[in-house]
C-alpha cells in the first residue's frame, strides 16, 4: 500500500488548482489521480475561449486554461497517475484505484480532496417520450466528438436546454457547417450566461424558444424530427399548440450533477439542493480530512471559480495536513427566500483570517432586489443588484469585522429582499 | 439443405435452437436484425413468473410452474443473472379479498409451490416501502428475475458453440414449399430446410400466414415502462405486482437482477409491430399506477424509458406445434407473458416435436456450458488483481456509472456472436445502461468498436440499419 499526505482525486481544473494549492503550502507528498489519458479534465474539449479573465487577466481557451495549471503541475513536481480510475473511498481515506500497468493498488492518504467534477443529465432524467432512436446526445458528448475527435454527430439540429453548454455547443455546430435549428428552454430564462446568449446565438440567428420544451421524438432508426411545444406557467406543454421541427440530432444541455458516488462511499453527507457535499469555509466535508472542491461540490458557471474555490480547498487541506485547522464552533449558512442555495453551509469563525467570500445562487429573475447577509435576526450587508438571475452565481462577503462583531451568532443567511 | 431453420433470435428461437444443438441437426437462425434480443426479448418485465396468472387448461398455465424450476440449473450453465426474489400480488380492498384467494387457487392447480396469503403486517414487515393501503398478499416465494437479454444471447452463444448457424440482418420475406422443406427466401439469400421453427415474435402471423390457410393474427400490445437509478434498486425486493379488479390488470414495480428499479408496464393495442416509440400519456399511466404500490415514487431518480410489444393473439394463449396444413412448419407463436419464463421448455417441446419427426442422434460432445463475460463490478479486488494481469485491458474502466472495463469490451464484440452496435455492448456488458446514459462512454465505446470491427466511425451504429452515430467530418459541408 502507497500512503500519501494529500491524494487528489480528478486532474481537471478543480484537482490542478488544489493541487497546486496544497503544495504551495509546503505539502510535499501529493497524487493526483486522473481517469484520462491527460491531465486537464473537461477544459481539454472546451476549445472556444472566455477562459480565465478573473484568474489570468486574459482570455484563453480551455485547453489553453489547462495547460497552464499543466505546467504548474510539473514545474512544483507534483505526482499524477493517468488513466487511473479510483473505484473506492472509506472515510478513512484508504483508495482503491484500478489501471493497465498498476493493476488495482490501495493509497492511504491522510487528505483527501474530490474534484470528479459533474456529469450531464441525459434524456431520461427529463423522461422525455417517444422514439428510442440513435442521433440524441447530451450536448458535452457532442462537444467531445467534435472538438476531441472532429467528427460530427449530426447536421440538422435542435438543442434542448439553454445551459452554456448547450448555447457553446449551438455555435459550434453553426461553425462546423450544421444548421442549428432552435434553442429549447423549458424556463422563461436562459440557464446560460448572457454574454453566451449573445455571443452564440445572437451573433448567428439562432431562435432561443424560451418557455417551450420537446415533447415527442420521431425517428426510426435515425432521428427524423422533435415536436416542440409551449408550456404554461406549471412547465406543463400546452396541448394542440405542437410544432414539428425535422432535424437529425437533438442535443440535450438540461443540467449537470455533480459526481458524487465516491464521495458516498466515503460516508460523506451530500446537499439536497446542491447535489455536492456539505462543506465549511475551507470545503471540508463531514468527514475529517476529505474536502471538495469545483463542479463536484456545486455547479459553477466559469472555471475561474473553480479554481478560487479550489485554491480554498488546497489552502484548507495543507492547514489540515500542517494540524492548523481549530476545531470550534460552526455556524450554519442558510439560503433563504429568494436564494437556492448557498456555499459553504458552514463558518468556523476561528479559522477565518480574512474575509470570506459565499457563492449562492437564486430561485428565478429578480430586478432591482437586494441581496442581504443575516446573522440571526441583525442584517450585516445590503447590497443593491440590478438583476439576479439562476444562470449566474452570485458571491456576497462576509468581513472577519462582521464575524468579529457577532460571535455568538447562531445562524448566518443570505435573502434576496425587494427593499 | 438445413434440418431446420429457426425464424427469430428472441427468447424462443434461441432456447429453441440451443435444444437442437444437443442433436446432430444441422440447424440454422434467422434474424432480420443484427444482434440476438433485438424484438420483445430485450423490452419485457424480465420476471420469471411464479406461475399463479394463467387459467387452468391453458398452454400457459401447464408450462409455467414447470418452466419457473428450470431456471435455476439454466441460469448455472449459461452463466446469466437470475434471482429468486420472490413476488407479491397486492390486495388493497378487503371486498377484493375472494379474487386473492382465487388466484392462490389457480396457482395451486397450477402446480405453483408454497403460496401463501400474508397479511398486512407480514407484508409490510417484508418490504416496509409498500403502501400502507395494502390489506393483504399473495406471497410466491419462486418468482424470480432475470436478465432476459444476457439470457438469450447466452443460450445464443451456447447453441452457435455448438454447431448452430446464425444469420443476421436476414428479413424472411417469403417462404415457399418444397418437395422435402421448405425455400426461406430474405432480402440476402435464400435458405432451404426440411423444417421451419416460427419463432419471429409480433411477425409469427406473417411467416405463419406464407404457408397456412389457417391465418393467424398478431396483435402488437405496447408496453411502457422506466428504469430507476440503482440508488433506489433496493427500494422494494420482491416483485411487486397488483391484484388486477375492474379497473384494469395494475402495473408492477419490481427489482431488475442488475440492481435498478423498473415499473410498468401498461397495455395499449396498436398497429405498427415495429412502433417501439414511449408516449406522454403512457408513462404517466405506469408512474400514476406504481404509485398505488408504494410509499414514495421516486421519480427522480428515473434514468430511462422504453417501450416493449407482446406478440398477443386472440386465442390469449401461446401457439405451439405443428402447422396442420403445412407439414414441418412448426409454430411458436403468440409467446407473450409468460414466454420468457416458459421459454425453457418451449425449446424442450418444440425439440421433441423435431426428434420425432427427424429422429437424430444425440451428439457426443455437446458442451451444455456457457460462460458469460466477466464482470468487474461483480469480482472481488483479488478477482481483478488476477484479470488486469492476465490482460491489461481490465484495468482500464470505460463506463465509470457501471464500472464496465475495456477488457469486457473486447470479450463483447469478440467473443462467438459478439456484439457489432453499441446497443450490443450495452446489452452484453451494461457500459452505457447506467444513470448518465452513455454520455461518458458512448465516444470510447465508439472508438472501440471501430477499432476492433475495422469500419470507419461513421459506420458504427446505436442498433443497426440507419442508427449511425456520426455523419461525417467536421466542416465537410462548409
Amino acid at each position: 500500500m502507497q500512503e500519501y499526505d494529500l491524494v487528489v482525486i480528478g486532474g481537471g481544473p478543480a484537482g490542478l488548482a488544489a493541487a497546486v494549492a496544497a503544495k504551495e503550502q509546503g505539502i510535499e507528498n501529493i497524487l493526483i489521480l486522473e481517469r484520462e489519458a491527460k491531465l486537464g479534465g473537461i477544459l481539454n474539449q472546451c476549445i472556444h475561449n472566455g477562459f480565465g479573465l478573473h484568474v489570468f487577466k486574459e482570455e484563453l481557451t480551455g485547453p489553453e486554461y489547462a495547460y497552464r495549471f499543466i505546467n504548474m503541475i510539473e514545474d512544483k513536481f507534483i505526482r499524477y497517475k493517468t488513466e487511473t480510475m479510483v473505484i473506492d473511498l472509506s472515510k478513512d481515506k484508504l483508495i482503491t484505484a484500478v489501471n493497465k500497468t498498476d493493476g488495482i493498488f490501495t493509497i492511504q492518504a491522510k487528505a483527501v480532496i474530490l474534484a470528479m467534477g459533474c456529469r450531464e443529465r441525459p434524456r431520461g432524467a427529463l423522461n422525455i417520450p417517444g422514439a428510442r432512436c440513435s442521433g440524441i446526445f447530451t450536448a458535452g458528448t457532442a462537444q467531445k466528438f467534435v472538438n476531441i475527435e472532429g467528427m460530427m454527430p449530426g447536421k440538422s439540429i435542435v438543442i434542448l436546454g439553454s445551459g452554456d453548454i448547450g448555447l457553446i455547443m449551438a455555435r459550434r455546430m453553426t461553425l462546423e457547417g450544421a444548421h442549428v435549428k432552435a434553442v429549447v428552454e423549458l424556463m422563461p430564462y436562459s440557464a446560460g450566461l448572457t454574454r453566451n446568449i449573445v455571443q452564440c446565438l445572437d451573433d448567428y440567428d439562432i431562435p432561443l424558444k424560451l418557455n417551450h420544451t420537446v415533447t415527442n421524438i420521431v425517428g426510426k432508426d435515425r432521428l427524423e424530427g422533435v415536436y416542440i411545444a409551449p408550456v404554461d406557467e406549471n412547465r406543463n406543454p400546452i396541448p394542440n399548440e405542437e410544432e414539428y421541427i425535422p432535424c437529425d440530432t437533438l442535443l440535450l444541455s438540461v443540467g449537470l450533477l455533480p459526481e458524487n458516488e465516491l464521495s458516498k462511499k466515503a460516508t460523506v453527507k451530500l446537499s439536497p439542493l446542491t447535489g455536492g457535499a456539505e462543506v465549511d469555509e475551507g470545503r471540508e466535508t463531514n468527514v475529517d480530512g476529505i474536502f471538495a472542491c469545483g463542479n463536484v461540490l456545486h455547479v459553477h458557471d466559469l472555471v475561474d471559480h473553480v479554481t478560487e474555490e479550489s485554491y480554498i480547498a488546497g489552502n484548507a487541506a495543507a492547514r489540515y495536513l500542517k494540524g492548523l485547522q481549530k476545531q470550534s464552533k460552526k455556524i450554519e449558512v442558510k439560503a433563504k427566500d429568494g436564494a437556492r442555495y448557498v456555499v459553504p453551509k458552514f463558518i468556523s469563525p476561528e479559522n477565518i483570517e480574512t474575509d470570506l467570500e459565499l457563492s449562492f445562487r437564486v430561485r428565478d429573475i429578480y430586478k432591482d432586489h437586494y441581496v442581504s447577509v443575516y446573522f440571526d435576526e441583525t442584517r450585516v450587508a445590503h447590497q443593491k443588484k440590478k438583476i439576479l438571475t439562476p444562470g449566474e452565481m452570485q458571491t456576497v462577503k462576509v468581513t472577519a469585522e462582521m464575524l468579529n462583531a457577532h460571535t455568538h451568532c447562531n445562524e448566518i443567511s443570505i435573502q434576496v429582499e425587494k427593499e | 439443405m438445413y434440418d431446420v431453420a429457426i425464424i427469430g433470435a428472441g427468447i424462443t428461437g434461441m432456447s429453441i435452437a440451443r435444444e437442437l444443438s444437443k442433436y446432430d441437426l444441422k440447424v440454422c437462425v434467422l434474424e432480420k436484425e443484427v444482434d440476438i434480443a433485438m424484438g420483445t426479448t430485450k423490452a419485457n418485465s424480465a420476471i420469471v413468473h411464479a406461475g399463479f396468472d394463467a387459467k387452468p387448461g391453458t398452454l400457459k398455465a401447464k408450462l409455467n410452474a414447470k418452466a419457473n424450476s428450470m431456471f435455476d440449473q439454466l441460469s448455472k450453465d449459461l452463466d446469466f443473472h437470475f434471482r429468486r426474489n420472490g413476488s407479491l400480488v397486492l390486495c388493497f380492498d378487503e371486498k377484493d379479498m375472494d379474487h386473492l384467494r382465487d388466484l392462490m387457487e389457480q396457482g395451486i392447480q397450477n402446480g405453483v409451490p408454497d403460496l401463501v396469503i400474508l397479511d398486512k403486517a407480514a407484508v409490510l414487515a417484508m418490504e416496509p416501502n409498500l403502501s400502507e393501503d395494502v390489506v393483504a398478499a399473495l406471497y410466491a416465494p419462486t418468482g424470480g428475475i432475470v436478465c432476459p437479454y444476457e439470457m438469450a444471447i447466452g443460450m445464443a452463444e451456447n447453441a452457435y458453440e455448438n454447431g448452430v448457424e446464425f444469420f443476421f440482418e436476414n428479413t424472411v420475406l417469403d417462404i415457399q414449399k418444397l418437395n422435402n422443406g421448405y425455400a426461406l427466401i430474405t432480402d440476402k439469400n435464400t435458405f432451404k430446410s426440411k423444417l421451419v421453427v416460427n419463432a419471429a415474435g409480433v411477425y409469427s402471423d406473417k411467416m405463419n400466414n406464407f404457408v397456412s390457410s389457417s391465418k393467424l393474427s398478431i396483435i402488437p400490445r405496447r408496453g411502457e415502462y422506466c428504469v430507476f437509478d440503482k440508488e433506489v434498486g433496493s427500494y422494494v425486493d420482491k416483485t411487486i405486482f397488483q391484484l388486477p379488479t375492474k379497473l384494469g390488470k395494475g402495473v408492477l414495480v419490481t427489482p431488475t437482477v442488475d440492481g435498478n428499479l423498473l415499473i410498468g408496464p401498461n397495455a395499449v393495442d396498436i398497429d405498427d409491430k415495429d412502433d417501439l416509440t414511449t408516449t406522454r400519456i403512457g408513462l404517466d399511466e405506469i408512474l400514476r399506477k406504481a404509485s398505488l404500490s408504494i410509499k414514495k415514487m421516486p421519480s427522480h431518480a428515473i434514468i430511462a424509458s422504453f417501450t416493449g410489444l407482446r406478440a398477443r393473439t386472440e386465442a390469449d394463449d401461446f401457439i405451439i406445434g405443428e402447422v396442420p396444413d403445412a407439414k414441418g412448419f412448426i409454430n411458436a407463436a403468440g409467446i407473450e407473458s409468460p414466454g420468457l419464463t416458459c421459454a425453457p421448455f418451449i425449446g424442450a417441446m418444440v425439440k421433441e416435436f423435431i426428434v420425432e419427426m427427424l429422429h437424430p442422434l444425440e451428439k457426443s460432445n455437446f458442451n451444455p456450458l456457457r460462460k458469460g463475460i466477466h464482470h468487474f463490478l461483480e469480482m472481488t479486488n483479488e478477482e481483478r488483481k488476477a484479470l488486469i494481469k492476465q490482460d491489461p485491458a481490465y484495468g482500464k474502466i470505460v463506463c465509470r456509472c457501471e464500472t464496465v472495463s475495456e477488457g469486457e469490451i473486447l470479450s463483447a464484440i469478440h467473443r462467438p456472436l459478439g456484439a457489432t452496435t453499441l446497443d450490443g455492448i450495452k446489452r452484453r456488458t451494461r457500459a452505457g445502461s447506467g444513470r448518465c446514459q452513455a454520455g461518458f462512454c458512448m465516444t470510447r465505446v465508439l472508438d472501440i468498436l471501430s477499432r476492433e470491427l475495422e469500419i470507419k466511425r461513421t459506420e458504427v451504429t446505436k442498433f443497426g440499419g440507419e442508427s449511425k452515430l456520426l455523419v461525417g467530418k467536421n466542416k465537410q459541408d462548409v
